[in-house]
């Protein structure tokens, strides 16, 4: 069902392409997978061009929120999907390569000599499709989980929906929080791994729906996981863990000089690679089921539309498999690194 | 990397970050912990069970043995109690025979002095006879023989020339 | 991407890809060895194979 809807929006995109007939079909589905990536100003499913030629979006708009010398607030409708500038208060909008920047009133952008703007961009944080859909997805969690939270309050047993979740909440506790972060400990860190486990999870699981959302192939959501178990690391290791950075027991003076910079680059490269993973894999999996999907559209006879709808439907398959092991191999190094920090020393 | 940088969006970052940790905080107090709670209290309480359940069996188990073991020592208490009323009943029948035999003996040299003081008392009363009888007849017989003057002058004579002045 | 750009990324997914596929294979034999202990030899097949990829990445982007 997911496909066939994804497949859906390729057709009204394909039509668009052969009626207005002037950009070649491979240019342009490598743009509308790109685009697919991409976050945007507003909610939109698909879009279509009607009879009259009009470009019509389904969707809806959500607010822009710009800190331009002032706060700045209106609704990206004002964008017309970045066909048209907004003029908010006496300045001007416009939307470049999904990027606001500051314009005059016909949208002029200035380019430099490398073909990058260099139109002031002002400070945005609008609540864009990736915020609202990660307010979404929050919002879900908090009631499936204070839903079943409360279910305890009466029964020792979990009912509905908790009978699935229990056994994932018990696997995360037993399987990852406790051999990796220690008996003694992991209780303080069973809040951030369950909530990262889960939202990471939902969120890439959404990212397959033919939504077109895509929360964790953004560079800054992964940063921003990636930066928390960063910190809740450094916060808490021990004696023992910046001992073993600073001044490794057990070796050599002069390897230990050698050793302080590389273990202290060490804990940064970690939550980097951990952001890195989570976005590339999500990204690569979208990229590749998308272009496989675009093939239909190439191929254009009967061996290869099926060929890449059969193709397509096995690696929707994989990357359902990638969603879940994603968000548990965060997890699970996240509590790994957990663990280094607040471990005794045994020696 | 370059791409990363430009796909970089601040707000986004900004979103995420408080988004996610508001979402940690509320989850963390309103479903974590109360999740982790009842699951661990009912861990908890599994395990007690079991445990209770073991120590019933032990208790059993223990019960079993102690009225095994009582009902031993019960069984060795009777023997005991029994070998000790045979004794007792030996001792008091043999007690019996040694009384009887004492009292016997008694009865007897009762019986023996009895006899022996009567026998003498006998023996007395006729030596008393005999005596009174040989005096009655001394008496007779003295009588008798000084019926005549002559005789009893000779007699004085004669004892009257025994004694010598 | 340029024409080294691109044997570069390559290069990196068949390092990548060789090393990914030695762990695994060593985790196999591992498991068919010790079945009793294929959780932790999981556990610890799936964090090297993260590790890897994690470098790969990093390398791919650089590229």
């Amino acid at each position: 069902m997911a496909l066939l809807l994804t497949v859906n929006a390729f057709a009204k995109e394909k039509q668009h392409g052969e009626e207005a007939g002037e950009k070649d079909l491979k240019t342009e589905i490598k743009e509308y997978i790109a685009h697919h990536l991409l976050d945007s100003y507003d909610f939109s499913l698909y879009s279509y061009t009607n009879d009259a030629g009009e470009h019509k979006y389904v969707g809806f708009p959500l607010p822009v929120i710009l800190w331009d010398g002032g706060l700045k607030v209106f609704s990206s409708s004002k964008f017309h999907h970045g066909e048209t500038v907004a003029e908010v208060g006496g300045n001007h909008y416009a939307l470049y390569h999904n990027k606001i920047y500051k314009t005059d009133a016909n949208g002029t952008i200035n380019y430099d000599a490398d073909h990058h703007p260099t139109n002031e961009k002002p400070l945005d944080f609008s609540f864009t499709k990736n915020v609202f859909f990660i307010l979404l997805v929050s919002i879900i969690m908090f009631l499936i989980f204070s839903r079943m939270a409360k279910n305890y309050k009466n029964s020792a047993m979990p009912t509905g929906f908790g009978r699935l979740l229990e056994p994932i909440i018990l696997y995360i506790r037993d399987d990852i929080a406790r051999p990796n972060i220690g008996e003694k400990h992991y209780r303080r860190f069973m809040g951030y791994l369950l909530t990262v486990f889960f939202f990471v999870w939902i969120v890439n699981l959404f990212g397959l729906t033919p939504l077109g959302v895509n929360v964790t192939n953004n560079i800054a959501v992964t940063l921003a996981l990636a930066l928390i178990t960063y910190f809740i690391t450094t916060f808490s290791g021990n004696k023992n863990y910046w001992g073993h950075i600073f001044w490794m027991p057990g070796v050599p003076t002069p390897m230990k000089i050698i050793l302080a910079p590389i273990e202290l680059l060490g804990t940064i490269i970690k939550p980097f690679s951990l952001m890195i993973r989570l976005y590339a894999n999500i990204t690569a999996g979208h990229i590749v089921l998308m272009s496989i999907i675009g093939l239909m559209f190439i191929f254009k006879n009967w061996i290869g539309s099926p060929l890449s709808f059969a193709l397509a439907f096995a690696l929707s398959l994989l990357e359902l498999l990638v969603a879940a092991l994603q968000a548990y191999i965060f997890t699970m190094l996240s509590a790994l690194y957990f663990g280094a920090a607040v471990e005794e020393g045994h020696h | 990397m370059e791409k990363l940088m430009n796909e970089f969006s601040f707000g986004l970052f900004f979103w995420m970050l408080t988004i996610f940790i508001l979402l940690v905080v509320l989850l963390k107090k309103f479903a974590w912990k109360p999740i982790l709670d009842a699951v661990n209290e009912r861990e908890e309480g599994i395990r007690k069970a079991m445990d209770a359940a073991e120590e019933a069996k032990k208790e059993m188990q223990n019960i079993s043995a102690d009225s095994e073991r009582l009902l031993k020592e019960a069984r060795e208490e009777r023997d005991a109690m029994l070998k000790e009323a045979r004794e007792i009943k030996d001792k008091i029948v043999a007690d019996a025979k040694e009384a009887a035999q004492l009292e016997g003996d008694k009865m007897i040299q009762q019986a023996q002095a009895t006899i022996e003081s009567e026998k003498k008392a006998a023996v007395a009363d006729i030596k008393n006879q005999v005596a009174s009888l040989s005096l009655d007849i001394a008496e007779k017989v003295l009588k008798e023989e000084l019926k005549d003057g002559a005789k009893q002058e000779k007699l004085v004579a004669d004892m009257l020339s025994d004694v010598t002045l | 991407m340029q024409i080294p750009e691109i044997v570069g990324a390559g290069l990196i997914v068949i390092g990548a890809g060789l090393g990914i596929g030695r762990i695994g294979g060593q985790a196999m034999e591992a498991i068919a060895r010790q079945p009793e202990a294929s959780g932790k030899i999981q556990t610890a097949m799936l964090i090297a194979a993260a590790l890897i990829e994690g470098i790969g990445f990093a390398a791919l982007f650089a590229a």
